[in-house]
C-alpha cells in the first residue's frame, strides 16, 4: 500500500480534490480520509498517522473484502481519545519497530496483507494488539449498517417475526 | 392485591432469587397460603422491554456483577469475568433459556450405580428416582406449555431446523425432532400466543409465547395476595440464631441500603455461582466454614454441560436466525453406552447467534482471513449445540475470590477444568455434528467451544448422606432444617438434558413439602 503524505493539505482541499484510489486512507492535517473522500475521521488527540495505522490494523485483522473502509474507521475512531493516547503511541510504534526490523518502511508501508498479518502475529499476544481485536468486535460487527453486508436480518418483531416471511423458506435440500 | 410484608414478620418464607426455582417455588408456595417475600437483585423486565438485539438485550438482562474464573477451561482465557451467560432480573435466566425442556433419563438419577465410579470424577446416586419425579414432571411440563407433552403438538422447523434434520436421518439418526419446547405451538392449547418464529429467544420472548417466571409465575403469584417481590435487592448474608436455626437475611434495597428480613424459612435459589457465594458469605462464629457446610461441600462438584457448537457453512442459504433458536433435536446419543469411550450422553440441539454474537463466539479471540471467510458465509450458516453429562469434581466449584463486588461482598471465583470424559464426550459430538452437516453437503464446519455457561449445576448437591452432599432429597439443607435450596445447584448430577424442566419439577415439589411440613409444625 502506498501512503500519500497529504500534510499540510486542509480538510477542504483534500475532499475537494479526489484522489487515486488503491490506497486505505489519506492522511492530512487533523484527520485521514478516504482517497475518493467518501469518508473521513477528524482526530484531535492521536495522529493522523496513528488513525491511519489502527484502521489498517482493523482491517488485517477482520479483512472483509466487501465491507467498506468507513466501516473500519468507525470501528476504531474511539481510539482517539486522551485516555488512549499513549496506549495508542506505544502500540503503532511498537507494531512499527517490527515492522523497521522486517525491512518495511512501517506497518502500513508493507504493501501485502499476508506481510502485516505476519507483523501482527508478533504482536499478537501484547495488550494493544488484544485491546484493539476484542473492540473490533463489538465495534464492527454491531454496527447494524453491516449487517445486511452479511444477510443478516437483525430485529424482527416489529414484522411480525418470520412465520409469514420465511422461517421454513429452505428450497434445495 | 399484591402483599406488602413487614421486616420484622418472622412468619414469611424467604426466596432469593426468581427464577426457574425461585420463581417457581415463590408461585406455588403462595397458591398455596404460604406468605413468601422474594427477593431479586435484579430488576424487572416484561416482553414489551425486551430487546431484538444481542449486545443491547445482553446489557439489559445478564448478569454483569463481578465474577473470577480460574482453570483451564477457555471460558477462563476468553471471557475471564463473565463464566457466565445468565439473567440478572425476575424471572431470572427464564427470560434467556432457549425453552428445552426434556425429562431426565431413568438411568441418569442414578449416575453411580450406572456408570460405577470414574477415576476422578465424584459422582453419586440422586436420593430420587424417575418414578418419584414423574408425577412432578407431569406438573411442570403442564405449567410450562410443553410441546409434544399432554396434548401440546410440536413447533414447525424452520430452516435451521430442516437443514439438522435431513443430515441427521442421512447419518440413521431416528430420535429426530423439533424438540419439547416450552413454548405455545398452538392457539388451542395454552394461554399464551402462539410462537411467531421471531427468533431472539435468548433476549426474551416479545410475544411472551416462551414460558418465562416474570410473566407467568411471578404475576400469578401476587395477584394472590401472599407473594411479595422486592427487586434489585440484593442478598448478603444469611443470618441464624445461637439454635443454629436461620432467623432472616440482610439485603442492600435498591437504594444500596441494608435491610434485614425476618424468616420462618429461607430458600436459596440464586444459581449455582450466588447460592453457594451466599452460603460461603454467611459464615459465623458457629458456622465458620459458611451456612450448611459441614460436609465441605458448599460450591464443589460444579457441573456446566459438555458443550460446545458446531457450525456449518453450505453453498446455499440456511438464515439460521429466522424462527425458534433451539426447536430442534437429535436424542439418540443421549444414551449410555461406553463403547463410545466416555460414559453418560448428550443431545443435540439446534441453535442459531446473529451476527453480532456469532462475530465473539464462533472462535472467541480468533482473527484473519480463516475467521472472517467464516462469517462473511454467514447468511449460508446452520448451527447446533451439544449438550451432555459432565462429570462432577471436587475441584471444580465455586470459591470466595478476593475480588469484591459492588456492595464489598467477596465474589465468587469460579474454577474449572475439564474432566476426561468431558473431552472424550465433547470431541464425539463434535464428530458426530459436524458429519450430520457434512451428509447435506457443508462445504466447512467449525467445532466451536463452550460459550459462557447458561447451564450451572452442582454447587450444593443432592445427597441421601449427609457427609456427601449439602442437602437432601428435599432440597432442604442436612445441617439446617428451616434452610433450603430451589435451584440447580442442588443437582447430584447433571445428566444429559437442559436442566430448566428438572429445576421446576423440583421446585413444584419442594413447594409441597415446605407446605406440608409448616401445617404439621416441624418447620
Amino acid at each position: 500500500m502506498t501512503k500519500h503524505d497529504l500534510r499540510g493539505l486542509t480538510r477542504r482541499q483534500l475532499l475537494s480534490r479526489g484522489l487515486s484510489a488503491g490506497t486505505i486512507a489519506v492522511v492530512g492535517t487533523g484527520f485521514i480520509a478516504a482517497p475518493d473522500a467518501a469518508w473521513a475521521v477528524e482526530v484531535t488527540t492521536i495522529t493522523p498517522e496513528q488513525m491511519a495505522t489502527l484502521l489498517q490494523m482493523a482491517r488485517d485483522i477482520y479483512p472483509h473484502d466487501q465491507v467498506a473502509d468507513r466501516f473500519y474507521a468507525v470501528a476504531v475512531k474511539g481510539y482517539d481519545s486522551a485516555e488512549q493516547k499513549d496506549f495508542v503511541a506505544e502500540g503503532v510504534a511498537a507494531l512499527d519497530a517490527a515492522a523497521k526490523a522486517a525491512g518495511f518502511d512501517s506497518y502500513v508501508a508493507a504493501g501485502w496483507e499476508e506481510d502485516r498479518v505476519k507483523l501482527l502475529q508478533s504482536i499478537e499476544t501484547t495488550p494493544f494488539f488484544q485491546t484493539i481485536r476484542a473492540g473490533l468486535v463489538t465495534g464492527l460487527y454491531n454496527q447494524k449498517e453491516v449487517w445486511p453486508i452479511f444477510g443478516y436480518q437483525g430485529e424482527s418483531f416489529s414484522q411480525g417475526g418470520y412465520i409469514e416471511r420465511g422461517f421454513n423458506d429452505i428450497d434445495w435440500l | 392485591m399484591v402483599a406488602k410484608f413487614d421486616l420484622n414478620d418472622d412468619s414469611v418464607v424467604v426466596i432469593i432469587g426468581t427464577g426457574a426455582g425461585g420463581g417457581v417455588l415463590a408461585n406455588e408456595l403462595a397458591q398455596k397460603g404460604v406468605k413468601v417475600v422474594a427477593l431479586e437483585a435484579g430488576g424487572r423486565y416484561l416482553p414489551e422491554d425486551y430487546i431484538n438485539d444481542e449486545w443491547e438485550s445482553f446489557g439489559q438482562l445478564a448478569w454483569l456483577d463481578a465474577r473470577t474464573t480460574s482453570g483451564s477451561w477457555r471460558v477462563h482465557k476468553d471471557f475471564a469475568t463473565l463464566p457466565a451467560w445468565i439473567v440478572k432480573a425476575v424471572g431470572g435466566t427464564t427470560t434467556h433459556w432457549a425453552g428445552a425442556s426434556i425429562r431426565f433419563q431413568e438411568h441418569e438419577w442414578k449416575a453411580l450405580t450406572t456408570y460405577g465410579a470414574v477415576e476422578g470424577a465424584n459422582l453419586l446416586d440422586w436420593p430420587i428416582d424417575a418414578a418419584e419425579m414423574a408425577p412432578w414432571y407431569e406438573k411442570a411440563e403442564d405449567k410450562l406449555g410443553v410441546t409434544r407433552t399432554g396434548n401440546r403438538p410440536g413447533l414447525p422447523g424452520n430452516n435451521n431446523y430442516l437443514v439438522f434434520e435431513k443430515g441427521a436421518k442421512a447419518l440413521g439418526y431416528k430420535e429426530v425432532h423439533t424438540g419439547r419446547m416450552a413454548i405455545q405451538s398452538s392457539d388451542a392449547t395454552g394461554n399464551r400466543i402462539s410462537c411467531q418464529q421471531t427468533g431472539f429467544c435468548f433476549q426474551g420472548c416479545k410475544w411472551g409465547a416462551k414460558w418465562s417466571a416474570a410473566y407467568t409465575d411471578i404475576p400469578e403469584g401476587e395477584a394472590t395476595g401472599n407473594l411479595e417481590v422486592r427487586e434489585r435487592s440484593h442478598v448478603a448474608r444469611i443470618l441464624h440464631n445461637e439454635a443454629g436455626k436461620v432467623t432472616g437475611v440482610e439485603y442492600f434495597d435498591k437504594d444500596g441500603n441494608l435491610q434485614m428480613q425476618k424468616a420462618r424459612i429461607v430458600c436459596v435459589a440464586g444459581n449455582s455461582f450466588e447460592s453457594p457465594r451466599l452460603l460461603l458469605n454467611s459464615a459465623s462464629s458457629m458456622f465458620p466454614d459458611g451456612l450448611a457446610n459441614s460436609s465441605g461441600m458448599v460450591g464443589k462438584n460444579y457441573m456446566r454441560h459438555t458443550t460446545g457448537s458446531v457450525y456449518a457453512i453450505f453453498d446455499k442459504p440456511v438464515r439460521m436466525w429466522r424462527g425458534t433458536t433451539m426447536a430442534g433435536i437429535v436424542q439418540d446419543e443421549a444414551r449410555h453406552d461406553p463403547s463410545r469411550g466416555f460414559v453418560g450422553g448428550y443431545e443435540l440441539e439446534t441453535l442459531s447467534l446473529g451476527l453480532p454474537f456469532m462475530a465473539a463466539f464462533l472462535n472467541p479471540g480468533g482473527w484473519g482471513r480463516g475467521f472472517t471467510t467464516a462469517l462473511d458465509h454467514y447468511e449460508n450458516m446452520a448451527g447446533m449445540w451439544i449438550v451432555g453429562e459432565d462429570m462432577p469434581q471436587l475441584t471444580n466449584g465455586v470459591t470466595l475470590s478476593d475480588v469484591k463486588d459492588q456492595y464489598g461482598l467477596p465474589v465468587a471465583n469460579v474454577n474449572f477444568d475439564d474432566h476426561p470424559n468431558d473431552i472424550a464426550m465433547r470431541n464425539h459430538a463434535y464428530k458426530q455434528g459436524m458429519a450430520i452437516y457434512e451428509a447435506v453437503g457443508a462445504t466447512r464446519a467449525f467445532p466451536t467451544p463452550p460459550y459462557p455457561s447458561t447451564h450451572n449445576l452442582g454447587t450444593n448437591r443432592m445427597s441421601e448422606k449427609a457427609k456427601d452432599g449439602v442437602v437432601n432429597k428435599w432440597g432442604q439443607t442436612h445441617d439446617i432444617a428451616n434452610l433450603f435450596v430451589s435451584d440447580g445447584s442442588q443437582f447430584t448430577t447433571g445428566a444429559a438434558e437442559n436442566p430448566t424442566l428438572t429445576i421446576v419439577a423440583l421446585a413444584i415439589r419442594q413447594a409441597d413439602h415446605i407446605a406440608r411440613e409448616m401445617s404439621a409444625g416441624n418447620i
